[in-house]
């Protein structure tokens, strides 16, 4: 792997910030002042939820233990999101740096990151970047000199399950066990790694508190809309000339954003990854907002050659192999909408049963356990009507019908 | 398997425990060391580590039959994993995995005659902008042709 830095620009994570700033400034201001600076900033999580990080870690602050946990959610599964590498690779220090503000804020001395399997040749360089941090007292005891304030971080190495990024599932198999999603509640706040209170905390969450602590929560604000504040990561891959991470501001259109990756003839982008929402050219003018089209910043691109039916299908296959299996809806659902799926390719379905299948796929949305089966159904549900003209009337070479 | 063997692998999951802890939540990290070095965790294995740890072998196993990285049957001494997933599907990941099978003799998810290589399919590695993307052991190769993945398989030992 290459680790050339390039260089980067954008609003608010890529814009200057050295090593340790936001801890040394942190360090002189109360708990109070951080979690205020937060919700000034009104920072949502960046791992797809977009829960305010200013609540989940006055929650966490003040949930009574001696002994409480920050994990940083590194396990980046979802197809076509590839930022939190970037940042893993050429910002750790704004990873790190928001996590040692994160042990502070809430009261922990001990930081984990759940690195995926994945990602395993990023575990050296980060581990000698820890080493860096402790000699320089970022990291370990009394920390820049503030007495009692002690915090230290290690990284766990996850094993190719993607459903070990939704939080609990992450603490079960830190706790060596499975990786299947707990009920909730409780939350991991109150009852997390070892059963004590801990913030998980996703990569682009942490980079953007060491800016926000440094610059402050209403400079943050600035960027964005009103219901998504700052700017957000965007891995973009597929048909463009410009695949990579972008850094935009929240509420930038979609079609501004295939203009700066240049691409050309496009018929559709799916955003939010596997799990997210296919877009189709006609909308191209919505948002990338919380409040419009969210998204974990995954941008998929395809140009008017490619057959919607097929991508699909490769959605449909990575859930069947991906759901953990604890809850009959995700387990049996994924593989009947990838049997519809099938069935449509090889022209032998009929609508009646289309449509119990998407009946199928509301049901998944309600009854599953976790985020997984609760959104795999999204493309199928999206693309079959989105593109339903393509698929079932004029897709198969002008015939009308397949 | 010998009892010397035996010994030395008792020996190297100790220097695990050592490294990690005997606490449960140090299972992953020790079977991910052992899984690093054999390819796979062997059924011995399984019994030492629940030993060590002190819990039951069946909980081990179901922890190890959870996880893509870890498997219990024995593997290549080479892991050689292509993204099938959308992105480095559409920049050619089908001819990868063709030439791949063509130059090896094997079919996707079997291990040669050899047991140098083991060809599997992988999820999203996280390098979508680069596609297609592969990766041997835990090392990741990216914006792949066919004629360049031969090759790199040519250089592994
Ligand atoms: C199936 C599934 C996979 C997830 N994968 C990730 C992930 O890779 N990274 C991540 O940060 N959050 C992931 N999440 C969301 C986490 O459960 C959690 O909400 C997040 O880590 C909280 O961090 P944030 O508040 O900074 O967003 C996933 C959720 C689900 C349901
Ligand atoms: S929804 Fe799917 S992944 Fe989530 S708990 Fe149920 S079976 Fe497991
Ligand atoms: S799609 Fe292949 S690395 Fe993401």
């Amino acid at each position: 792997m290459e680790t050339i830095k390039k260089k980067r620009t954008g609003p608010v994570i890529f814009s200057e910030y050295k090593r340790g700033d936001a801890i040394k400034k942190a360090i002189l201001m109360t708990r109070e002042d951080i979690l205020f600076e937060l919700k000034d900033s009104k920072l949502k999580g960046r791992g797809g939820a977009g829960f305010p990080t200013s609540t989940k870690w006055m929650l966490t602050a003040a949930a009574k233990s001696d002994d409480k946990f920050l994990v940083c959610n590194a396990d980046e599964g979802e197809p076509g999101t590839f930022k939190d590498r970037v940042l893993l690779m050429e910002y750790p220090e704004l990873v790190f740096d928001g996590m040692v503000v994160g042990g502070y804020t809430i009261g922990s001395q001990k930081g984990i990151v759940y690195l995926r399997g994945e990602y395993e040749y990023l575990l050296k360089p980060l581990q000698d970047y820890l080493e860096v941090m402790r000699k320089d007292n970022l990291l370990g005891k009394n920390i820049f000199g503030k007495k009692d304030f002690n915090f230290d971080i290690e990284i766990f190495l996850g094993s190719g399950a993607y459903v070990c990024g939704e939080e609990t599932a992450l603490i079960e198999s830190l706790e060596g066990h499975r990786g299947e999603p707990r009920n909730r509640p409780p939350y991991p706040i109150n009852t997390g790694y070892l059963g004590r209170p801990t913030s998980v905390n996703n990569v682009e969450t942490l980079a953007a508190v060491s800016h926000i602590v440094v610059k402050g929560g209403s400079w943050f604000a600035k960027f964005g809309t009103d219901k998504s504040s700052g700017s957000k990561l965007f891995s973009v891959s597929g048909d463009c000339e410009k695949p990579g991470v972008y850094e935009l501001p929240w509420g930038t259109k979609i079609s501004e954003l295939l203009k700066i990756v240049e691409a050309k003839n496009t018929k559709a982008v799916q955003i939010g990854g596997a799990s997210g929402h296919c877009v189709p050219k006609s909308q191209f003018d919505r948002t990338m907002a919380y409040e419009d089209v969210a998204t974990g910043g995954s941008v998929m691109v395809f140009n008017e050659s490619r057959d919607m039916l097929h991508v699909l299908k490769n959605f449909m296959e990575f859930f069947v192999e991906e759901s953990c299996g604890q809850c009959t809806p995700c387990r049996m659902g994924n593989v009947k909408l990838l049997e519809g799926v099938e069935m449509i390719e090889k022209g032998e379905y009929t609508f009646a049963h289309i449509n119990k299948l998407k009946d199928l796929g509301r049901t998944m949305q309600m009854a599953s356990k976790c985020g997984l089966g609760q959104s795999s159904p999204n493309p199928f549900i999206s693309i079959l009507e989105n593109f339903n003209d393509e698929i079932f009337n004029a897709g198969n070479g002008g015939r009308n019908g397949k | 398997m010998f009892v010397a063997e035996k010994n030395a692998l008792s020996e190297e999951i100790e220097s695990y425990v050592n490294k990690y802890g005997n606490d449960r939540s140090a299972l992953l990290m020790i079977l991910h060391e052992i899984q690093n070095k054999h390819r796979h965790i062997s059924e011995f294995a399984q019994q030492e580590v629940a030993r060590l740890l002190n819990i039951h072998p069946v909980e081990v196993y179901s922890v190890i039959s959870f996880f893509a990285f870890l498997n219990s049957n024995p593997k290549g001494r080479n892991l050689v994993r292509i993204c099938q997933t959308i992105s480095c599907d559409m920049k050619g990941k089908s001819g990868l995995v063709k030439a791949i099978e063509r130059e090896l003799g094997i079919k996707i998810g079997e291990t040669t005659k050899d047991n140098k290589f083991t060809v599997e399919y992988a999820n999203c590695l996280g390098l979508c902008d680069m596609g297609p993307a592969m990766a041997i052991n835990d090392q990741v190769f990216l914006q792949l042709t066919p004629e360049k993945a031969v090759e790199l398989l040519g250089k592994v030992k």
